[in-house]
Parts: structure tokens; C-alpha cells; sequence
């Protein structure tokens, strides 16, 4: 049989961002697959050390229009360790309420776009009108909807008042639960659904350990992987448990970010319950000096950054090294054998954000 | 599709879910921390520059010959570390979007000589 070669993006109706496939198919089955990436290469590791420190938080936050919040807390956090400084604990409680929310943003986005690349239009726009909530919530507490800025080098630069906290926040918190608890039994037990994810790209666990697949892509694969049991920012001290599914395959990684969706809830009523009364914000009294790591659960991923300064308001050199890049090694391994019907939602499956992966 | 049922039910007898926005508003922000459009007191300003050191996209110019302090709505993120960092309380949040325009201008605020 002769050998097709498929080319797939960088322009494609699944996908948001550009990334290029190249599919070398054989009888519509795929046989061997070529990344090309560097479409939206912007040069953000370069701004890093062009700007002052404490003006990064705004750049890095443009990696990323998902999970920006993470991205801000990440570069922050790794700063405040070259600084060698300690936040008030209740910023470090109001980092977390935002970063689930981000995650629950980022999530019910991917859902909805999953309904969305197998066709199921109504429950696609179900689930953004459930995500409507969750924006809402971002938009009273920060300001904007998409973009938090919320985050600076020595804590938060705003703070949600308690009542607030207790009363219409977790009114809509409850409703969101509500409404994803209705919505979740049509995405998973619906046979059209089960048809089109059940079986399709399979990523052993040996193979998401040896490849170093990160985040949900690891977790569907039956890894106990999760920054947040690292206990950065105030994880230490609130009780969770990461969402493992044993299966690998498209179904599985589904699960775990419709059950993250739910467990984030409770994260946020959970910290909302211990949130201490103290101060938000500790300026920084000194410049960077030392370099230092942070590495945090974004809603793909595990996400490091690293920074190095040198005793002036400008850093040496600061590193990202986002989820999706360390996920196409684990898509490469998950295309072979599967029929280029499925490549799109094998390719979404890995919830690919390729602003984050080219910064 | 049975699980879908009680969804489309709500659907078909309750109210739709979006606004019909230029019609309809939506009600006013709470805790007046809308981030968008500013205005600059002038009254208040000594052009100390703070809000140009601390801009990150490098949106406000502050001139301290000419007495002016420039901004351009098109280059701000509206992060408002500005209106935030401004110690005299001279830049004030305004619950208004920035609107599209032809052309991109910018804003100068003329700031008068204090005796």
C-alpha cells in the first residue's frame, strides 16, 4: 500500500492555536507523525530580561490567556524564592482561590471544545454557558474577565472582602457545581460520546513516565502526578487528593478534567473556610541576587520557571517551560496506529495551548 | 439522549441566557474594581512619575518640562498597577470600556503650574 502524506493545521477547525502535523498515513491508518512548531513565537523569555522584575508579572501573564493567573503566580513565586522572602498567608490562600478558578475556567473551556470537535453543538454551548459563572466570579473579584493581574512579586494586589467570600461567591461556586453535576452524565455516559473517545490514543503508564507527560495527560494515564501535593503556595495545608484514571486513553483524560472541575470546587469552599484575616502584600526590600525554581499544577500541566538575577532590577535570564511543550512527546506516541478520523481529538485531548508551548 | 432531558426542559420554559447587550445592561461592578478606562485629576498630579516607572507596557508618559502626562489607551493592558501605585490619588478608574477607534490618539493631560 502507498504511503499519503496528510498534512494537519496549522490552520484546523479543532484546533485554536497553529500547530502542524505532519500525518504519514497508510490506508487511513496513521503511521508516523512530524511536529512543526513556531508560528507564534513572541519572545517573552527575551522581554523577561529587558524589564524591570517586578513588571514581569503583566508580560508572563500574556504567555497565556487560559491559565494566566497560573503564569503570573508561578513567576512570582519563583522570584520571592531568589528574593528569599515569605508571602502573608492570606495572599497565599487568595493565590489559590484564584488559581482554581482559573483551572475551573480553563477546564469547562476544554469541555465544551471537546463537545464542540465531535459535534455535539448543544452541549458545547452548555457548558460555556456554565463557564459564563465562573467568568463572572473572575470579573467581580478582579476586574477583567480574561486577564486577572491580580498577582505581584510579595503577594496579591487586591483582596475579596470575607462577607463576600462567604455569601455570593459561594452561592455561585454551589450553582456551578450544580449545573456541571447535571451536565457531566451526558458527556460521559452518552454512546455517541463513548464511541468517538473510549480506546483512542492510548498512553501506557510506562510510556506517560518514560515520555514525561504532565498534568491530566499523565493523570488519565494512572500517574500520582500533581504539583499541588508539592505544597507550594497554601496546597500544604488544605486536603486533596489528585484524580487518578488507570485507563491512557482520550475517555480517560476527559474524566479526569470533568472530576478536577468538581474537586477544584470543593478546593476553593475549603480554603474559603481557613482563609485567615491578615495582611496582603510584603514589599520586596532588596533586588535579586540568587536564581531559584517554582513549579506549579497549571490546568495542563506542570509548569517551571526559572529565574536567575543579578543584584539589579533587571533578571538574568528567566526559563518557562510550559505543559503543552512537555506533551507532544507523549501525542507523538499516542498518533501511530489510529485512524485520521481521530487525530483531531487525540490532538485535543492533550488540551494543547500552543501560545504556551512558543511563548 | 435521556440525561440531556431535564436540561432541555429548563432550556424551553426558563429565560434565555444571554443579554441582548446594547438593549439590556448589565447591573454596575462590585467593590468599584472595574478595571478599564481612567481619568487623571489634574488638580492632584505632581508629576512624580511613578505611574511611567511602574507601567509595564510603557503606556504613560510623564513630561516634566512641558507639564503634561500622556497616555495611549491602544498600547495600556489595563492592569491599573498606575491608578493603584498613584500616591496623590490623581488617576481615577472609570466603570466605561475603552471603545474601537479609527485612529489610534493619545491622551494628554495638561497639568497646571501649583503655587
Amino acid at each position: 500500500m502507498a504511503k499519503t502524506v496528510m498534512p494537519f493545521g496549522p490552520q484546523h477547525p479543532v484546533l485554536p492555536e497553529p500547530i502542524h502535523l505532519t500525518l504519514v498515513l497508510e490506508d487511513d491508518i496513521v503511521q508516523e507523525v512530524l511536529p512543526n512548531i513556531g508560528y507564534c513565537h513572541r519572545g517573552i523569555e527575551k522581554g523577561c530580561e529587558r524589564n524591570a522584575y517586578w513588571k514581569n508579572p503583566r508580560l508572563v501573564e500574556h504567555v497565556c490567556g487560559i491559565c494566566n493567573f497560573m503564569h503570573a503566580q508561578a513567576y512570582c513565586e519563583a522570584v520571592e524564592k531568589a528574593l528569599e522572602m515569605e508571602v502573608p498567608p492570606r495572599a497565599k490562600y487568595l493565590r489559590v482561590i484564584w488559581a482554581e478558578l482559573n483551572r475551573i475556567r480553563s477546564h469547562l473551556l476544554w469541555l465544551g471544545l471537546l463537545a464542540d470537535a465531535f459535534g455535539f453543538e448543544s452541549l458545547f454551548m452548555q457548558f460555556w454557558r456554565i463557564r459564563e459563572k465562573s467568568v463572572f466570579l473572575i470579573e467581580k473579584t478582579t476586574g477583567n474577565r480574561i486577564i486577572f493581574s491580580t498577582c505581584v512579586v510579595g503577594g496579591v494586589n487586591k483582596d475579596i472582602p470575607n462577607d463576600y467570600l462567604r455569601g455570593e461567591f459561594t452561592k455561585v461556586l454551589k450553582e456551578i457545581k450544580a449545573d456541571v453535576e447535571e451536565l457531566l452524565p451526558v458527556l460521559l455516559k452518552d454512546p455517541t460520546v463513548k464511541a468517538r473517545c473510549v480506546g483512542k490514543g492510548v498512553l501506557s503508564k510506562e510510556d506517560a513516565h518514560k515520555l514525561g507527560a504532565v498534568g491530566p495527560t499523565a493523570r488519565g494515564s494512572g500517574l500520582r502526578q500533581d504539583m499541588r501535593l508539592t505544597g507550594h503556595a497554601a496546597y500544604g495545608e488544605l486536603d486533596f487528593e489528585p484524580v487518578v484514571e488507570p485507563d491512557g486513553d482520550s475517555y480517560a483524560r476527559a474524566l479526569v478534567r470533568a472530576k478536577e472541575v468538581l474537586q477544584s470546587i470543593e478546593l476553593i469552599l475549603e480554603a474559603i473556610g481557613k482563609i485567615p484575616d491578615t495582611e496582603i502584600f510584603i514589599k520586596p526590600d532588596h533586588w535579586p541576587e540568587k536564581e531559584a525554581f517554582s513549579r506549579i499544577e497549571q490546568p495542563r500541566g506542570e509548569l517551571i520557571y526559572y529565574v536567575k538575577g543579578n543584584g539589579t532590577r533587571y533578571l538574568e535570564r528567566c526559563k518557562i517551560r510550559t505543559p503543552t511543550f512537555a506533551n507532544i512527546p507523549p501525542l507523538l506516541a499516542m498518533l501511530p496506529g489510529c485512524e485520521m478520523a481521530d487525530v483531531p481529538i487525540i490532538t485535543l485531548s492533550i488540551d494543547p495551548c500552543i501560545a504556551c508551548t512558543e511563548r | 439522549m435521556p440525561w440531556m432531558i431535564p436540561r432541555i426542559l429548563k432550556n424551553l420554559f426558563g429565560g434565555p441566557a444571554t443579554i441582548r447587550y446594547p438593549f439590556e445592561k448589565r447591573e454596575p461592578f462590585l467593590f468599584e474594581n472595574f478595571r478599564g478606562r481612567f481619568e487623571h485629576d489634574s488638580e492632584k498630579c505632581d508629576l512624580c512619575g511613578d505611574c511611567q516607572r511602574l507601567c509595564p507596557s510603557e503606556a504613560i508618559k510623564v513630561d516634566e518640562e512641558n507639564r503634561t502626562v500622556t497616555w495611549d489607551p491602544f498600547k495600556c493592558i489595563y492592569c491599573h498597577i498606575c491608578v493603584e501605585s498613584c500616591f496623590h490619588q490623581a488617576l481615577k478608574p472609570v466603570v466605561e470600556y475603552t471603545l474601537p477607534a479609527y485612529v489610534k490618539k493619545q491622551v494628554v493631560w495638561q497639568v497646571p503650574e501649583k503655587k
